[in-house]
Protein backbone atom coordinates (compact mmCIF):
# COMPACT_ATOMS: atom_id res chain seq x y z
CA UNK A 1 0.00 0.00 0.00
CA UNK A 2 2.72 2.38 1.23
CA UNK A 3 6.09 3.38 -0.56
CA UNK A 4 8.01 6.33 -1.64
CA UNK A 5 11.52 7.29 0.15
CA UNK A 6 10.32 8.64 3.14
CA UNK A 7 6.78 7.89 4.12
CA UNK A 8 6.40 11.34 6.13
CA UNK A 9 3.59 11.23 8.40
CA UNK A 10 0.36 12.89 7.88
CA UNK A 11 -3.48 13.36 8.94
CA UNK A 12 -3.85 9.83 7.82
CA UNK A 13 -1.70 8.50 10.37
CA UNK A 14 -2.87 11.04 13.20
CA UNK A 15 -0.26 13.83 12.29
CA UNK A 16 -1.23 17.13 11.82
CA UNK A 17 0.42 17.58 8.42
CA UNK A 18 -0.94 17.21 4.89
CA UNK A 19 1.27 15.21 2.74
CA UNK A 20 1.52 14.71 -1.33
CA UNK A 21 4.24 12.67 -3.57
CA UNK A 22 6.25 14.60 -6.48
CA UNK A 23 7.62 12.48 -8.84
CA UNK A 24 11.58 12.92 -9.50
CA UNK A 25 11.30 12.10 -13.33
CA UNK A 26 8.70 14.04 -14.27
CA UNK A 27 7.28 16.37 -12.11
CA UNK A 28 3.93 15.21 -11.56
CA UNK A 29 1.97 15.44 -8.48
CA UNK A 30 0.03 12.80 -6.44
CA UNK A 31 -1.96 13.04 -3.48
CA UNK A 32 -3.17 9.32 -3.04
CA UNK A 33 0.32 7.34 -1.62
CA UNK A 34 1.93 4.99 -4.47
CA UNK A 35 5.37 3.77 -4.34
CA UNK A 36 5.56 4.70 -8.05
CA UNK A 37 4.48 7.91 -10.44
CA UNK A 38 0.81 7.40 -11.23
CA UNK A 39 2.42 9.15 -14.97
CA UNK A 40 5.63 7.86 -15.79
CA UNK A 41 5.70 5.26 -13.40
CA UNK A 42 8.77 5.68 -11.83
CA UNK A 43 9.35 4.33 -8.33
CA UNK A 44 9.49 6.38 -5.36
CA UNK A 45 8.34 9.52 -5.74
CA UNK A 46 9.28 11.86 -3.07
CA UNK A 47 7.05 12.98 -0.20
CA UNK A 48 6.57 16.41 0.63
CA UNK A 49 4.56 18.37 3.29
CA UNK A 50 1.90 20.48 1.67
CA UNK A 51 1.16 23.87 2.59
CA UNK A 52 -2.33 23.60 3.74
CA UNK A 53 -3.25 26.66 1.96
CA UNK A 54 -5.70 26.19 -1.33
CA UNK A 55 -9.37 27.16 -2.76
CA UNK A 56 -12.25 25.17 -2.55
CA UNK A 57 -13.39 23.23 -5.46
CA UNK A 58 -16.45 21.92 -4.14
CA UNK A 59 -18.95 21.08 -0.72
CA UNK A 60 -21.45 18.85 0.68
CA UNK A 61 -23.27 19.81 3.82
CA UNK A 62 -23.99 16.35 5.16
CA UNK A 63 -27.47 16.42 7.25
CA UNK A 64 -27.66 12.83 7.54
CA UNK A 65 -24.69 10.71 8.76
CA UNK A 66 -24.69 6.24 8.65
CA UNK A 67 -22.79 5.98 12.17
CA UNK A 68 -23.03 7.04 15.85
CA UNK A 69 -19.90 8.16 15.83
CA UNK A 70 -20.09 10.39 12.62
CA UNK A 71 -24.02 11.20 12.93
CA UNK A 72 -22.66 13.36 16.60
CA UNK A 73 -21.12 16.01 14.71
CA UNK A 74 -23.43 16.35 11.65
CA UNK A 75 -24.20 18.80 10.29
CA UNK A 76 -20.64 18.71 8.71
CA UNK A 77 -19.08 20.31 5.53
CA UNK A 78 -17.23 18.09 3.31
CA UNK A 79 -15.14 19.40 0.81
CA UNK A 80 -12.39 19.28 -1.99
CA UNK A 81 -9.90 21.55 -1.78
CA UNK A 82 -7.50 22.16 -4.60
CA UNK A 83 -4.28 22.88 -2.48
CA UNK A 84 -2.08 25.75 -3.67
CA UNK A 85 0.74 23.13 -4.35
CA UNK A 86 -1.39 21.35 -7.44
CA UNK A 87 -3.19 18.61 -6.02
CA UNK A 88 -6.61 18.14 -4.78
CA UNK A 89 -7.80 16.45 -1.84
CA UNK A 90 -11.11 16.08 0.12
CA UNK A 91 -11.32 17.25 3.95
CA UNK A 92 -13.68 18.87 6.31
CA UNK A 93 -14.48 23.00 6.06
CA UNK A 94 -16.26 25.40 8.14
CA UNK A 95 -20.18 25.13 6.87
CA UNK A 96 -19.96 28.73 5.65
CA UNK A 97 -17.10 28.21 2.11
CA UNK A 98 -18.33 28.52 -0.97
CA UNK A 99 -16.21 27.37 -4.38
CA UNK A 100 -13.83 29.80 -4.70
CA UNK A 101 -12.67 30.50 -1.69
CA UNK A 102 -9.28 31.16 -0.65
CA UNK A 103 -8.55 28.06 2.56
CA UNK A 104 -6.43 27.37 5.15
CA UNK A 105 -6.17 24.14 6.99
CA UNK A 106 -6.25 23.29 10.28
CA UNK A 107 -6.47 19.76 12.14
CA UNK A 108 -9.43 18.99 14.62
CA UNK A 109 -10.83 15.81 16.08
CA UNK A 110 -13.61 13.68 14.22
CA UNK A 111 -15.23 10.42 14.76
CA UNK A 112 -12.33 9.54 16.83
CA UNK A 113 -9.70 11.01 14.42
CA UNK A 114 -7.59 13.81 13.27
CA UNK A 115 -8.91 15.43 9.90
CA UNK A 116 -8.08 18.10 7.88
CA UNK A 117 -10.45 21.79 8.72
CA UNK A 118 -10.76 23.93 6.09
CA UNK A 119 -10.97 27.56 7.16
CA UNK A 120 -11.65 30.85 5.70
CA UNK A 121 -8.06 32.71 4.85
CA UNK A 122 -6.70 35.55 6.83
CA UNK A 123 -6.04 38.11 3.81
CA UNK B 1 -25.57 -9.75 -33.64
CA UNK B 2 -27.52 -10.08 -30.34
CA UNK B 3 -31.07 -10.18 -29.20
CA UNK B 4 -32.83 -9.09 -26.16
CA UNK B 5 -35.49 -12.05 -26.14
CA UNK B 6 -36.79 -11.36 -22.65
CA UNK B 7 -37.28 -9.41 -19.99
CA UNK B 8 -38.45 -9.95 -16.05
CA UNK B 9 -39.14 -7.24 -13.25
CA UNK B 10 -40.53 -7.52 -10.33
CA UNK B 11 -41.75 -4.47 -8.52
CA UNK B 12 -39.83 -2.72 -6.06
CA UNK B 13 -40.53 -1.24 -2.74
CA UNK B 14 -41.06 -3.96 0.19
CA UNK B 15 -40.42 -7.90 -0.25
CA UNK B 16 -40.69 -8.98 3.37
CA UNK B 17 -39.31 -12.52 4.04
CA UNK B 18 -37.65 -12.76 0.12
CA UNK B 19 -33.61 -13.37 -0.12
CA UNK B 20 -31.58 -11.83 -3.37
CA UNK B 21 -31.51 -15.43 -4.99
CA UNK B 22 -35.07 -15.52 -4.36
CA UNK B 23 -35.38 -11.67 -5.85
CA UNK B 24 -33.41 -12.56 -8.34
CA UNK B 25 -34.87 -16.60 -9.18
CA UNK B 26 -38.86 -14.28 -9.64
CA UNK B 27 -37.00 -11.95 -12.21
CA UNK B 28 -35.41 -14.81 -14.06
CA UNK B 29 -38.13 -16.84 -14.30
CA UNK B 30 -39.96 -14.10 -16.02
CA UNK B 31 -37.65 -12.95 -18.37
CA UNK B 32 -36.90 -16.94 -19.08
CA UNK B 33 -40.95 -17.00 -19.65
CA UNK B 34 -41.14 -13.63 -21.88
CA UNK B 35 -38.32 -15.12 -24.21
CA UNK B 36 -40.18 -17.83 -24.62
CA UNK B 37 -37.70 -20.34 -23.40
CA UNK B 38 -37.24 -23.08 -20.89
CA UNK B 39 -34.80 -23.03 -17.99
CA UNK B 40 -32.93 -25.72 -19.75
CA UNK B 41 -32.07 -23.43 -22.91
CA UNK B 42 -29.79 -21.10 -20.96
CA UNK B 43 -26.21 -21.73 -20.95
CA UNK B 44 -24.63 -18.37 -19.62
CA UNK B 45 -25.73 -16.52 -16.52
CA UNK B 46 -24.10 -13.38 -15.73
CA UNK B 47 -25.25 -11.76 -12.40
CA UNK B 48 -24.15 -8.67 -10.19
CA UNK B 49 -23.62 -8.50 -6.47
CA UNK B 50 -25.79 -8.62 -3.05
CA UNK B 51 -24.65 -5.93 -0.73
CA UNK B 52 -26.93 -7.86 2.17
CA UNK B 53 -25.25 -11.04 0.51
CA UNK B 54 -21.93 -10.81 -0.27
CA UNK B 55 -20.26 -14.00 -2.17
CA UNK B 56 -17.29 -14.59 -3.83
CA UNK B 57 -19.11 -17.08 -6.49
CA UNK B 58 -22.61 -15.33 -6.60
CA UNK B 59 -23.61 -16.13 -9.97
CA UNK B 60 -22.89 -20.13 -9.22
CA UNK B 61 -24.84 -19.17 -5.99
CA UNK B 62 -27.60 -18.48 -8.10
CA UNK B 63 -27.63 -20.86 -10.67
CA UNK B 64 -27.85 -23.65 -7.63
CA UNK B 65 -30.66 -21.78 -5.90
CA UNK B 66 -32.19 -21.71 -9.85
CA UNK B 67 -31.33 -25.16 -10.50
CA UNK B 68 -29.68 -24.27 -14.09
CA UNK B 69 -26.47 -25.87 -15.09
CA UNK B 70 -24.94 -23.40 -17.34
CA UNK B 71 -21.53 -23.37 -19.47
CA UNK B 72 -20.44 -20.27 -18.64
CA UNK B 73 -21.15 -18.05 -15.35
CA UNK B 74 -19.70 -15.27 -12.98
CA UNK B 75 -20.42 -12.21 -11.67
CA UNK B 76 -19.77 -8.68 -12.43
CA UNK B 77 -19.22 -5.62 -10.56
CA UNK B 78 -19.14 -2.41 -12.01
CA UNK B 79 -21.68 -0.82 -9.23
CA UNK B 80 -24.33 1.19 -11.10
CA UNK B 81 -22.97 0.46 -14.50
CA UNK B 82 -22.96 -3.41 -13.75
CA UNK B 83 -26.41 -4.24 -15.37
CA UNK B 84 -25.34 -2.74 -18.57
CA UNK B 85 -21.95 -3.91 -18.66
CA UNK B 86 -23.37 -7.48 -18.13
CA UNK B 87 -25.32 -6.61 -21.25
CA UNK B 88 -22.65 -6.01 -23.61
CA UNK B 89 -20.86 -8.79 -22.40
CA UNK B 90 -23.32 -10.81 -22.85
CA UNK B 91 -23.94 -9.37 -26.57
CA UNK B 92 -20.13 -10.10 -27.29
CA UNK B 93 -20.36 -13.77 -25.64
CA UNK B 94 -23.25 -14.78 -27.45
CA UNK B 95 -21.52 -12.99 -31.43
CA UNK B 96 -18.71 -15.05 -30.05
CA UNK B 97 -20.45 -18.11 -30.57
CA UNK B 98 -19.06 -18.88 -26.77
CA UNK B 99 -23.23 -19.37 -25.99
CA UNK B 100 -26.52 -19.08 -27.25
CA UNK B 101 -28.89 -17.47 -24.18
CA UNK B 102 -27.40 -15.48 -21.62
CA UNK B 103 -29.72 -14.88 -18.45
CA UNK B 104 -28.41 -11.38 -16.84
CA UNK B 105 -30.25 -10.92 -13.70
CA UNK B 106 -29.61 -8.80 -10.73
CA UNK B 107 -31.66 -8.66 -6.91
CA UNK B 108 -31.48 -7.91 -3.96
CA UNK B 109 -33.60 -7.48 -0.57
CA UNK B 110 -31.89 -4.36 0.23
CA UNK B 111 -34.71 -2.61 2.05
CA UNK B 112 -35.69 -5.33 4.37
CA UNK B 113 -32.32 -6.95 4.68
CA UNK B 114 -30.76 -4.76 5.83
CA UNK B 115 -31.05 -1.56 7.97
CA UNK B 116 -30.79 1.71 5.83
CA UNK B 117 -27.56 3.49 7.79
CA UNK B 118 -25.69 -0.18 6.80
CA UNK B 119 -27.02 0.29 3.07
CA UNK B 120 -25.61 3.84 3.21
CA UNK B 121 -22.98 2.79 4.76
CA UNK B 122 -21.87 -0.14 2.41
CA UNK B 123 -22.34 2.19 -0.51
CA UNK B 124 -19.92 4.88 0.99
CA UNK B 125 -16.85 2.37 0.65
CA UNK B 126 -16.61 3.29 -2.86
CA UNK B 127 -14.43 6.25 -1.55
CA UNK B 128 -10.99 5.82 -0.82
CA UNK B 129 -10.38 3.90 2.42
CA UNK B 130 -7.54 5.89 3.59
CA UNK B 131 -8.21 9.19 2.14
CA UNK B 132 -11.63 9.75 1.97
CA UNK B 133 -14.01 7.37 4.25
CA UNK B 134 -12.38 9.03 7.81
CA UNK B 135 -13.78 12.00 6.52
CA UNK B 136 -17.27 10.99 7.08
CA UNK B 137 -18.50 10.86 3.50
CA UNK B 138 -21.94 9.32 2.35
CA UNK B 139 -22.92 8.81 -1.63
CA UNK B 140 -25.08 11.39 -1.38
CA UNK B 141 -21.86 13.46 -0.02
CA UNK B 142 -20.21 12.21 -3.11
CA UNK B 143 -22.89 13.40 -5.53
CA UNK B 144 -23.39 16.46 -3.12
CA UNK B 145 -19.85 17.98 -4.07
CA UNK B 146 -20.35 16.99 -7.50
CA UNK B 147 -23.83 18.77 -7.71
CA UNK B 148 -22.07 21.97 -6.26
CA UNK B 149 -19.78 22.27 -8.76
CA UNK B 150 -22.05 21.58 -11.67
CA UNK B 151 -24.59 24.28 -10.18
CA UNK B 152 -20.99 26.53 -10.03
CA UNK B 153 -20.05 25.97 -13.40
CA UNK B 154 -22.73 26.07 -15.48
CA UNK B 155 -25.89 28.64 -12.89
CA UNK B 156 -28.12 25.21 -12.35
CA UNK B 157 -30.34 25.42 -9.61
CA UNK B 158 -31.82 23.46 -6.73
CA UNK B 159 -35.02 23.96 -8.58
CA UNK B 160 -33.72 22.74 -11.80
CA UNK B 161 -32.51 19.66 -10.05
CA UNK B 162 -36.06 19.06 -8.21
CA UNK B 163 -37.71 19.05 -12.01
CA UNK B 164 -35.91 15.66 -12.65
CA UNK B 165 -37.66 14.42 -9.03
CA UNK B 166 -41.00 15.44 -9.68
CA UNK B 167 -40.84 14.32 -13.76
CA UNK B 168 -39.58 10.66 -12.43
CA UNK B 169 -42.63 10.40 -10.06
CA UNK B 170 -45.09 11.37 -12.21
CA UNK B 171 -43.94 8.51 -14.17
CA UNK B 172 -44.04 6.02 -11.35
CA UNK B 173 -47.32 6.76 -11.17
CA UNK B 174 -48.44 5.07 -14.08
CA UNK B 175 -46.70 1.90 -13.06
CA UNK B 176 -48.46 -0.17 -10.70
CA UNK B 177 -44.99 -1.98 -9.73
CA UNK B 178 -43.24 1.44 -8.64
CA UNK B 179 -42.06 2.28 -5.00
CA UNK B 180 -43.86 5.49 -4.80
CA UNK B 181 -47.05 6.59 -5.61
CA UNK B 182 -47.99 9.85 -4.66
CA UNK B 183 -47.24 13.10 -6.81
CA UNK B 184 -44.95 15.42 -5.91
CA UNK B 185 -44.19 18.89 -6.41
CA UNK B 186 -41.16 21.28 -6.94
CA UNK B 187 -41.68 22.83 -3.43
CA UNK B 188 -42.01 19.61 -1.83
CA UNK B 189 -38.62 18.47 -3.10
CA UNK B 190 -37.14 22.31 -2.11
CA UNK B 191 -38.98 21.43 1.45
CA UNK B 192 -37.90 17.84 1.78
CA UNK B 193 -35.11 17.13 4.59
CA UNK B 194 -31.43 17.69 4.04
CA UNK B 195 -29.32 14.88 3.28
CA UNK B 196 -25.88 16.30 1.56
CA UNK B 197 -26.90 19.77 0.84
CA UNK B 198 -27.25 20.71 -2.09
CA UNK B 199 -28.68 17.01 -2.26
CA UNK B 200 -32.48 16.82 -0.20
CA UNK B 201 -34.28 13.68 0.99
CA UNK B 202 -36.62 13.74 -2.46
CA UNK B 203 -33.27 14.01 -5.19
CA UNK B 204 -32.14 10.92 -3.01
CA UNK B 205 -33.17 7.22 -5.26
CA UNK B 206 -34.78 5.30 -2.04
CA UNK B 207 -33.08 2.00 -1.47
CA UNK B 208 -35.56 -0.82 -2.63
CA UNK B 209 -35.69 -4.98 -2.71
CA UNK B 210 -36.66 -5.95 -6.02
CA UNK B 211 -35.34 -7.89 -8.94
CA UNK B 212 -34.81 -7.38 -12.27
CA UNK B 213 -33.63 -9.82 -15.78
CA UNK B 214 -33.12 -10.28 -18.90
CA UNK B 215 -32.11 -13.00 -21.83
CA UNK B 216 -29.53 -12.20 -24.38
CA UNK B 217 -29.74 -14.51 -27.69
CA UNK B 218 -27.92 -14.86 -30.56
CA UNK B 219 -31.42 -15.22 -32.84
CA UNK B 220 -34.58 -13.85 -31.97
CA UNK B 221 -36.81 -16.54 -30.07
CA UNK B 222 -40.39 -14.56 -31.12
CA UNK B 223 -41.86 -11.35 -32.90
CA UNK B 224 -40.40 -9.14 -30.13
CA UNK B 225 -37.06 -8.57 -32.00
CA UNK B 226 -34.86 -6.16 -30.14
CA UNK B 227 -31.32 -6.34 -31.03
CA UNK B 228 -28.13 -4.74 -29.22
CA UNK B 229 -27.16 -2.00 -32.33
CA UNK B 230 -24.24 -1.18 -29.85
CA UNK B 231 -22.25 -0.19 -26.98
CA UNK B 232 -19.43 0.83 -25.12
CA UNK B 233 -17.79 1.61 -22.05
CA UNK B 234 -15.51 4.51 -20.45
CA UNK B 235 -13.84 4.33 -17.16
CA UNK B 236 -11.85 7.93 -15.55
CA UNK B 237 -11.23 7.21 -12.15
CA UNK B 238 -12.92 6.16 -9.49
CA UNK B 239 -12.83 8.48 -6.29
CA UNK B 240 -14.59 11.54 -6.66
CA UNK B 241 -11.32 13.33 -5.58
CA UNK B 242 -9.72 11.69 -8.30
CA UNK B 243 -12.10 12.95 -10.91
CA UNK B 244 -11.35 14.84 -14.32
CA UNK B 245 -12.98 18.30 -15.08
CA UNK B 246 -16.57 18.33 -15.71
CA UNK B 247 -16.01 18.78 -19.47
CA UNK B 248 -13.84 15.35 -19.03
CA UNK B 249 -16.25 12.85 -17.56
CA UNK B 250 -16.70 9.33 -18.62
CA UNK B 251 -20.49 9.48 -20.01
CA UNK B 252 -19.46 11.71 -23.08
CA UNK B 253 -16.34 9.56 -23.90
CA UNK B 254 -18.72 6.45 -23.55
CA UNK B 255 -21.26 7.67 -25.57
CA UNK B 256 -19.09 8.93 -28.62
CA UNK B 257 -17.23 5.30 -28.53
CA UNK B 258 -21.11 4.09 -28.36
CA UNK B 259 -22.09 6.10 -31.68
CA UNK B 260 -19.03 5.01 -33.39
CA UNK B 261 -19.52 1.07 -32.81
CA UNK B 262 -23.42 1.52 -33.51
CA UNK B 263 -23.54 4.13 -36.31
CA UNK B 264 -26.15 5.29 -34.76
CA UNK B 265 -26.72 9.43 -34.14
CA UNK B 266 -28.35 11.19 -31.85
CA UNK B 267 -31.05 12.32 -34.53
CA UNK B 268 -32.39 8.51 -34.67
CA UNK B 269 -32.57 8.30 -31.20
CA UNK B 270 -36.78 7.75 -30.19
CA UNK B 271 -36.29 6.49 -25.87
CA UNK B 272 -33.83 7.18 -23.41
CA UNK B 273 -33.10 5.18 -20.36
CA UNK B 274 -30.85 7.31 -18.57
CA UNK B 275 -29.21 6.32 -14.77
CA UNK B 276 -30.26 8.42 -12.11
CA UNK B 277 -29.37 7.72 -8.85
CA UNK B 278 -29.19 11.41 -7.73
CA UNK B 279 -31.31 14.14 -9.71
CA UNK B 280 -28.16 15.48 -10.47
CA UNK B 281 -26.50 12.00 -11.69
CA UNK B 282 -29.57 12.95 -14.14
CA UNK B 283 -29.28 15.99 -15.23
CA UNK B 284 -25.40 15.49 -15.95
CA UNK B 285 -25.59 12.31 -17.57
CA UNK B 286 -28.53 13.79 -20.10
CA UNK B 287 -26.15 17.01 -20.73
CA UNK B 288 -23.22 14.94 -21.19
CA UNK B 289 -24.33 12.67 -23.21
CA UNK B 290 -25.94 15.15 -25.46
CA UNK B 291 -29.82 14.76 -24.76
CA UNK B 292 -29.79 18.57 -23.63
CA UNK B 293 -27.23 21.32 -23.70
CA UNK B 294 -25.20 22.46 -20.45
CA UNK B 295 -27.41 23.48 -18.25
CA UNK B 296 -30.54 23.62 -20.44
CA UNK B 297 -31.59 19.61 -19.26
CA UNK B 298 -33.83 21.07 -16.87
CA UNK B 299 -35.37 23.60 -19.30
CA UNK B 300 -36.24 20.61 -21.10
CA UNK B 301 -38.01 18.98 -18.41
CA UNK B 302 -40.49 21.84 -17.84
CA UNK B 303 -41.27 22.13 -21.87
CA UNK B 304 -42.41 18.49 -21.27
CA UNK B 305 -39.73 17.19 -24.00
CA UNK B 306 -38.51 14.34 -21.38
CA UNK B 307 -42.63 13.24 -20.70
CA UNK B 308 -44.08 10.17 -22.35
CA UNK B 309 -45.71 12.42 -24.88
CA UNK B 310 -42.73 14.71 -25.54
CA UNK B 311 -40.05 13.99 -27.76
CA UNK B 312 -37.18 12.24 -26.20
CA UNK B 313 -39.93 9.90 -23.39
CA UNK B 314 -36.64 9.58 -20.60
CA UNK B 315 -37.63 6.95 -18.22
CA UNK B 316 -41.44 6.51 -18.01
CA UNK B 317 -41.19 3.79 -15.23
CA UNK B 318 -39.93 6.20 -12.85
CA UNK B 319 -36.49 5.57 -12.76
CA UNK B 320 -34.73 5.01 -9.60
CA UNK B 321 -35.57 7.76 -8.37
CA UNK B 322 -38.79 6.88 -7.86
CA UNK B 323 -39.63 2.60 -9.67
CA UNK B 324 -36.71 2.41 -7.04
CA UNK B 325 -33.14 0.87 -6.51
CA UNK B 326 -32.23 -2.47 -5.87
CA UNK B 327 -28.70 -2.32 -6.07
CA UNK B 328 -27.95 -4.07 -9.67
CA UNK B 329 -31.10 -4.62 -10.25
CA UNK B 330 -32.33 -0.69 -10.40
CA UNK B 331 -30.94 0.37 -13.39
CA UNK B 332 -32.23 -2.68 -14.84
CA UNK B 333 -35.16 -2.16 -14.56
CA UNK B 334 -34.58 0.66 -17.32
CA UNK B 335 -33.71 -2.04 -19.96
CA UNK B 336 -37.15 -3.66 -19.14
CA UNK B 337 -38.64 -0.78 -19.39
CA UNK B 338 -37.19 0.22 -22.77
CA UNK B 339 -38.17 -3.18 -24.02
CA UNK B 340 -41.74 -2.93 -23.05
CA UNK B 341 -41.71 0.07 -24.89
CA UNK B 342 -39.99 -1.13 -28.02
CA UNK B 343 -41.79 -3.72 -28.33
CA UNK B 344 -45.46 -2.41 -27.75
CA UNK B 345 -46.40 -3.87 -24.41
CA UNK B 346 -46.14 -0.18 -22.26
CA UNK B 347 -49.59 -0.65 -22.03
CA UNK B 348 -50.77 3.02 -20.63
CA UNK B 349 -47.20 3.99 -20.08
CA UNK B 350 -46.76 3.15 -24.49
CA UNK B 351 -44.96 6.07 -25.77
CA UNK B 352 -45.37 6.41 -29.81
CA UNK B 353 -42.10 5.73 -31.15
CA UNK B 354 -39.32 3.98 -28.94
CA UNK B 355 -37.87 2.19 -32.25
CA UNK B 356 -34.25 2.87 -31.47
CA UNK B 357 -33.68 3.70 -27.72
CA UNK B 358 -30.28 5.08 -26.33
CA UNK B 359 -29.65 3.59 -22.46
CA UNK B 360 -27.07 4.74 -19.92
CA UNK B 361 -25.51 3.77 -16.53
CA UNK B 362 -23.10 5.08 -14.41
CA UNK B 363 -20.82 3.37 -11.53
CA UNK B 364 -18.84 5.21 -8.60
CA UNK B 365 -19.27 8.69 -8.43
CA UNK B 366 -19.88 9.22 -12.26
CA UNK B 367 -16.49 6.69 -12.52
CA UNK B 368 -17.66 3.65 -14.89
CA UNK B 369 -20.17 4.41 -17.69
CA UNK B 370 -21.86 2.11 -20.66
CA UNK B 371 -23.87 3.89 -23.28
CA UNK B 372 -25.67 1.30 -25.23
CA UNK B 373 -27.85 1.27 -28.26
CA UNK B 374 -30.97 -0.76 -28.87
CA UNK B 375 -33.01 -0.99 -31.78
CA UNK B 376 -36.56 -3.06 -32.98
CA UNK B 377 -35.83 -4.75 -35.88
CA UNK B 378 -39.18 -6.11 -38.43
Amino acid sequence: MSGGKQDLADWTTGAEAIVYQCCAACGALQYFRRSFCCVCGVPDPEEKRASGEGTVYATSLVCRAATPETRAHVPYNIVLVDASEGFRMMAHGDNDLSIGDKVTARYQQFAGRLVPFFEKAKS
Amino acid sequence: MSFITGVGLTSYGRHEGSSSPDLMSKAAALAIADAGLKRADIDGILCGYSTVSPHIMLATVFAEHFSIRPAYAHAVQVGGATGLAMTMLAHHLVEANVVRHVLVVGGENRLTGQSRDASILALAQVGHVKYEVPLGPTIPAYYGLVASRYMHEYGVTQEDLAEFAVLMRAHALTHPGAQFHEPITVADVMASKPVALPLKLLDCCPVSDGGAAFVVSREATGEARVRVRGCAQAHTHQHVTAMPALSELGAEIAMARAKQASGVAMSDVRYAAVYDSFTITLAMLLEDLGLAGRGEAASRVRSGHFSRDGAMPLNTHGGLLSYGHCGVGGAMAHLVETHLQMTGRAGNRQVRDASIALLHGDGGVLSSHVSMFLERVR
